[in-house]
């Protein structure tokens, strides 16, 4: 037994950890300890990949590229894989991962597991979207073979599936032509969220990436700054990762009603005068985080939420405003608020979080005021028909995601019933 | 470059190729006694490596015309440049001590194994003057402690031995690296994570040891934190040693 945190380092509850390391063996492995769940780099927010005082099927050893087909872009891996190895070797000879999120330092089974989306969703889906096959290893030992058009059902459950239906121990991945690691990046700074939309609207067509910085302490009158990105044939300053590390937790959060405004304001005045396109390497630009390890530190040894919310397109005006105003009251909030626009495409799996809409993430330090903080935003975010993203959650009462997953009854049908986290026994009952 | 690398199937061998085959094209010769296991890391280093070249060899660990063979065979295709040798087994100290067998078994794959490895790449290396071999020491081969003195032991001896080796091919071509990582993230160290020690990840202690054999050091502690630690740990007078449990 070991302390295991998510990323939000809300809990550190003990938990019996099964090293994954051999393929050949996950079925024997997971056979004789179960019931557990997978947990590749701990990059979920909430209780997704934690089950307190019971087994953790840790997958970071089953890391291997297993084929690269350089004609046709299809990559066959191991599901411990991180996003950024595969970026790394992959991009040099021209093929790049269609989506990943906000860090490449997740694994390719959790990007799976929880249909992860990126600042192109516009114009690419979601992670799952470009995934061709799964081989899905349940506790039982029987093994199963899925895709887009091979056991569809079975497919549709395990993208997005929140690692439920069985561990997947193998994927093959569709990859895209990559003209290199540079993009031609731009800020641009707005006041309100009709200037919001009407960046978002012009930006969508001619650019790849989009997504927004706001200041979560200027209310309903929100500043931001709006980023946008598109891949670029030129070659820009020559970057080397500086890999820096949190180096402890801090007895209090650094992030307070102390920090937060000040914090906001000198981000908004340093880039909003950054202006113009320049030629910048993807990784600073699209993934900032990354570089400082361990960040989630920053909040202290209480932790963090995070709370996404995606709400449809036509209430997303009113039900943003409320959320911003709502949040600006409480004077909590974060330094890293994030406003981003989906696009229509229909999700892979069958609990997506992504739908046509507006998706809101902010993070919070875990104090007193969140619980009735967070009562109030779902109360927005139910009535304006969104929902919220499992992978972040810690938190939502059952009720709220049996109302806004529709297919979760279909779903329940493929659950492997030696599979079970803190996450399924909270929103599922088991 | 072509590169040898003894016991690859273990975490931190495995993660060195990573890095080496990320950096240019290579010529990798793979041996382990695990071929199941081995040919999963060859395929993932094809990948890797857009001009890595990789070949499996199902190692022979003990027998001396065996493991000379084996080295000349992979020298055929052209001289090597470097040798990594990894395999390494973390004995359990109490079992050491009630079994003897399991001592001497530890003893054959910690200590007796790499001393001949070493000889016979140093035996190809000496011919054509030049080449990096890195052996895999530990920390804990720089005192001996009763939690683990077998390992610590046999870790030692290939200190003393790199060291002799080092002497014998001062002002050469030929560079002798001893590598002592600290506990490592890997199966072996399953036991040390399951108690809540925490332990390097194998990619950090591979960065440090690719640098360390490209530099040609005669010693890479890995992470590097670990040369003051055990200065401080060799420094500790007997009287007081003797009291601790470390």
């Amino acid at each position: 037994m070991r302390p295991v945190s998510s990323w939000g380092r809300l809990s550190a509850d003990p938990h019996e950890v099964i090293e994954l390391t051999d393929r050949d063996r996950v079925a024997a492995e997971i056979g004789r300890h179960h019931p557990g769940i997978a947990h590749g780099l701990g990059k979920s927010y909430g209780d997704a990949s934690l089950n307190p005082h019971g087994v953790l099927w840790h997958t970071t050893g089953l890391d291997r590229f297993m084929s690269f087909d350089a004609a046709t872009g299809r990559l066959v891996c191991e599901p411990g894989v991180v996003l950024r190895d595969i970026q790394r070797a992959l991009i040099p000879r021209g093929w790049g991962l269609p989506v990943v999120p906000g860090t490449q330092l997740v694994t390719v089974g959790g990007a799976i597991a929880n249909d992860v989306h990126g600042k192109n969703h516009h114009l690419v889906g979601t992670f799952g979207d470009h995934v061709r096959r799964l081989k899905l290893v349940r506790t039982d030992g029987e093994t199963i073979d899925c895709g887009p058009d091979l056991r569809r059902d079975w497919f549709a459950a395990t993208v997005a599936g929140l690692g439920l239906t069985g561990l997947i121990v193998e994927a093959e991945l569709q990859l895209r032509p990559s003209n290199g690691p540079w993009v031609d990046g731009e800020i641009v700074p707005f006041s309100g969220l009709d200037d919001f939309f009407r960046l978002s609207d012009e930006s969508e067509a001619s650019w790849e990436h989009t997504v927004s910085w706001i200041d979560c302490t200027s209310g309903r009158n929100v500043r931001g700054l709006f980023m946008r990105a598109r891949p670029t044939e030129a070659k820009g300053q020559a970057w080397r990762e500086r890999r820096k590390r949190m180096p402890l937790t801090p007895p209090l959060s650094l992030v307070n009603k102390l920090s937060l405004r000040p914090f906001n304001m000198l981000y908004y005045e340093l880039n909003r005068r950054r202006t113009g396109v320049r030629t910048v390497h993807a990784e600073p630009f699209l993934f900032p985080l990354d570089s400082l390890q361990e960040w989630n530190r920053m909040y202290g040894p209480r932790g963090f939420f995070q709370y996404q919310s995606v709400v449809p397109r036509e209430a997303a005006l009113g039900a943003t405003r409320d959320m911003l105003d709502a949040i600006a009251a409480s004077g909590e909030g974060s330094f890293l608020a994030v406003l981003k626009t989906f696009g229509d495409c229909k999700p892979a799996g069958l609990l997506s979080f992504p739908r046509p809409g507006v998706t809101l993430a902010l993070d919070f330090r875990n104090v007193p005021a969140i619980p009735a903080l967070f009562g109030r935003l779902d109360a927005i975010v139910r009535a304006a028909g969104g929902r919220l993203y499992p992978a972040k959650d810690a938190r939502m009462p059952r009720e709220m995601f049996e109302a806004t997953y529709p297919n979760l009854p279909a779903f329940q049908a493929f659950r492997d019933p030696g599979i079970s986290s803190a996450l399924s026994r909270r929103l599922m009952g088991s | 470059m072509k590169i040898v690398v003894v016991g690859a199937t273990s975490a931190i061998a495995e993660h060195c190729c990573r890095l080496w085959a990320a950096d240019g094209p290579v010529e990798f010769v793979l041996v382990a006694r695990d071929m199941a296991k081995l040919e999963r890391i060859a395929a993932d280093l094809r990948v890797r490596g857009a001009g890595a070249t990789v070949s499996t060899v199902k190692g022979e660990f003990h027998d001396p015309a065996g493991i000379k063979a084996l080295v000349d065979q992979a020298a055929v295709s052209g001289p090597i440049d470097m040798a990594l040798i990894a395999q390494g087994w973390l004995a359990d100290q109490t079992s050491s001590q009630t079994d003897l067998a399991f001592l001497n078994e530890s003893l054959q794959i910690n200590t007796v194994s790499p001393a001949l490895f070493a000889e016979a790449f140093a035996q190809h290396f000496a011919t054509v003057g030049r080449g990096t071999i890195g052996i895999i020491g530990s920390v804990a081969g720089d005192r001996g402690r009763k939690a683990n003195y077998s390992y610590g032991a046999s870790k030692g001896f290939l200190a003393r031995y790199a060291e002799g080796m080092d002497h014998r091919f001062a002002g050469t071509g030929v560079k002798i690296v001893l590598i002592k990582p600290g506990p490592t993230d890997s199966p072996m160290t399953a036991d040390l994570k399951a108690k809540g020690k925490r332990v390097a990840s194998a990619e950090d202690v591979a960065r440090t040891i690719v640098a360390g054999m490209k530099a040609g050091k005669p010693m890479v502690y890995a992470p590097p934190i670990w040369r003051i630690i055990m200065l401080i740990v060799r420094h500790i007078p007997r009287f007081v040693f003797n009291k601790l449990s470390i």
